[in-house]
């Protein structure tokens, strides 16, 4: 690991002002993901600023019926707290399927937002990664791409992004909140994650500087919420495809339709098509399949990870199934 | 906590290891890294901080390099060794304390971002000489073999029975609303799958906890 100066920060502003300072200034929130990159000397931040003394831990309501969680929220108090088991068990789910135990308690909500990606070669400092060095290659598009992007993906990244949590969020088009030098803003967690394109080393599009302050969720939209990942084994592991759905529909009609993929893209990944696809069909298991075609039809596979694609069909009309089975 | 060696540009720790790399380079004509890699750690300013951490109830104040984890502390500077390094990188558990009752990776976590905390080791768990109940359920058993992953096999139950009784759900919760989720073999296997055991001694695991948490409600 490389050296750095450690600084705690008190205040937001204060973490904001270390932050603008230096080109190498990282936050740490759970050190989680941050740790684990810099003993490979991946991240190497000069200056770390400790965000755990921050006032951001709380889950507050706000008027009109939005939940605003703080950015330190931990991922184990935000899967257990009440209201988010209630209105939004699509979140908690996602929370309880990702990582452990120990690392939940650790893990918080901006720094899950913002881990990296867990593509073998990110993390190996001996092969080419446009990631992890510009302009190097990319080791993954001929190498082992098991676990690669079948949707959203450029000649020079195929990575995806590992968060579970971020993939519910994104089916309830949750808003980031952030503070920067130039002030406040909000926008939706859709345009957190930029697309690799030629520059997979800019991953977000948070201005150097700009810290994550909140996530915002709507009201609860009205619906069934499901949560379905499916990894190599039952427990602590990443997503091989995961599937977040909101659906409300009886045997009538679907009034309302969200669906968002993990595990599949460089983003959680939003099924805009297929929802509205969806809205327009009668829940039948030919529909099913129509939507799921539809939902991965401009899924570009590599060599090792073809299987992701009847996967992530097949999991999108298992959920749907569930979220509209009668009782 | 406070900060030292600030504004050191060159210091002795790094002069240490700079020469050090230069005397390999000596005697076996071949640089472990690359000398650009080595004037590069030559330029890096170590960092210090003084910290207080709380120990087993117990305060120590030391001199620490800012990069220094939590279970690195625990192992090397204060002996305590019952605290396992498996992986270092969040994957195995075998490193698990409890941070203000909570259970955590050591090897995830710097020190010095510590101060202010309570810190349970496998070696504080015990009253005296009364064994923990789960140190003593897992004798009882026989939930290992090699021993290696027990500390924090233990360590991380003791939090993990905490959460459950706060009404804490799971992946395997059915009903995530529900007022109580019995703790079946089931909810313990996956919320104790943060604990890897090469030896797979998890039949034992599973039953010496369920006996301490059965113990618990008593
Ligand atoms: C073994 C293992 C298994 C895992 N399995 C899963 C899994 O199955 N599913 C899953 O979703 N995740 C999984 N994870 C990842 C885990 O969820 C993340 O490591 C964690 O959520 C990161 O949060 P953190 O607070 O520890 O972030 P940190 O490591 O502290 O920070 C991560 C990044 O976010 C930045 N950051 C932190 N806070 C802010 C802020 N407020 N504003 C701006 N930037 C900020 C940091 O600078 C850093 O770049 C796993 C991790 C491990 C080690
Ligand atoms: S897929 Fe992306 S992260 Fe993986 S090696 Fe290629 S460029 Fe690097
Ligand atoms: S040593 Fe910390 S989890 Fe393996
Ligand atoms: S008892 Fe040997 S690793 Fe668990």
């Amino acid at each position: 690991m490389k050296s750095f100066l450690y600084e705690r920060a008190t205040t937001t502003q204060q973490a904001v002002d270390a932050l603008a300072k230096r080109l190498d200034a990282k936050l740490i929130a759970g050190g989680t993901n941050l740790l684990d990159l810099m003993k490979l000397e991946i991240e190497q931040p000069r200056h770390l600023i400790d965000v755990n003394s921050l006032p951001l831990s709380s889950i507050e309501p706000l008027p009109g019926g939005a939940l605003r969680i703080g950015a330190l929220v931990r991922n184990s108090d935000l899967a257990a707290d009440s209201r988010i088991r209630r209105e939004y068990p699509l979140l908690s789910q996602a929370l309880l399927a990702g990582a452990s135990g120990q690392i939940r308690n650790q893990a918080t909500t901006a720094g899950n937002l913002l881990q990296r990606t867990r593509c073998y070669y990110f993390y190996d400092p001996r092969m080419p990664c446009n990631k992890r060095v510009p302009g190097s290659g990319c080791a993954a598009l001929n190498g082992f791409n098991r676990i690669h992007a079948v949707l959203g993906a450029s000649d020079h990244c195929i990575a995806t992004h590992p968060s579970d949590m971020a993939v519910a969020m994104t089916a309830l088009d949750a808003r980031v909140e952030t503070l920067s030098a130039a002030g406040a803003r909000s926008f939706p967690i859709d345009q957190l994650y930029r697309p690799p394109g030629s520059t997979p080393h800019v991953e977000t599009s948070l201005a150097q500087g700009e810290m994550i302050t909140s996530v915002t969720l709507p009201p609860p939209p009205p619906g069934r919420q499901m949560y379905r990942k499916v990894r190599d084994r039952a427990s602590f592991a990443f997503a091989l495809v995961a599937v977040a759905t909101i659906i409300d529909a009886d045997s009538v009609a679907v009034r309302n339709a969200r669906i968002a993929f993990g595990g599949v893209a460089p983003k959680p990944w939003r099924g805009i098509v297929a929802e509205q696809a969806l809205l327009s069909a009668r829940p039948s298991r030919d529909a099913l399949e129509q939507i799921a075609e539809i939902a991965l039809a401009d899924a570009r596979s590599q060599k090792h990870n073809a299987f992701k694609v009847p996967l992530a069909k097949r999991t999108l009309m298992h959920a749907i199934a569930e979220s509209t089975r009668d009782g | 906590m406070s900060e030292q060696d600030d504004n050191a540009l060159l210091t002795r720790r790094a002069l240490l290891e700079g020469s050090a790399a230069s005397a390999l380079l000596l005697t076996t004509g071949m640089p472990l890294r690359s000398e650009a890699a080595a004037a590069d750690e030559v330029s890096f300013a170590v960092h210090t901080n003084v910290v207080t951490l709380r120990i087993n109830a117990h305060d120590s104040t030391l001199n620490l390099d800012s990069r220094t984890t939590l279970l690195d502390v625990l192992r090397h500077q204060l002996g305590l060794t019952g605290v396992k390094k498996g992986c270092d990188h969040g994957q195995c558990g075998a490193c698990t304390v409890l941070v203000n009752g909570r259970r955590i990776n050591a090897c995830l976590t710097l020190a010095v971002m510590h101060e202010n905390d309570e810190i349970t080791t496998i070696e504080g768990l015990a009253s005296g000489e009364r064994l923990h109940p789960l140190q003593s359920a897992f004798i009882a058993h026989d939930g290992f073999q090699c021993g290696y992953c027990t500390p924090g096999q233990i360590c991380s139950a003791a939090g993990m029975l905490e959460e459950a009784r706060r009404g804490w759900p799971s992946h395997a919760t059915h009903n995530l609303c529900a007022a109580n989720i019995p703790l079946t073999d089931e909810e313990i296997r996956e919320r104790m799958s943060g604990n890897l055991c090469r030896c797979a001694a998890y039949p034992n695991i599973v039953k010496a906890i369920a006996a301490a948490a059965h113990e618990a409600r008593q």
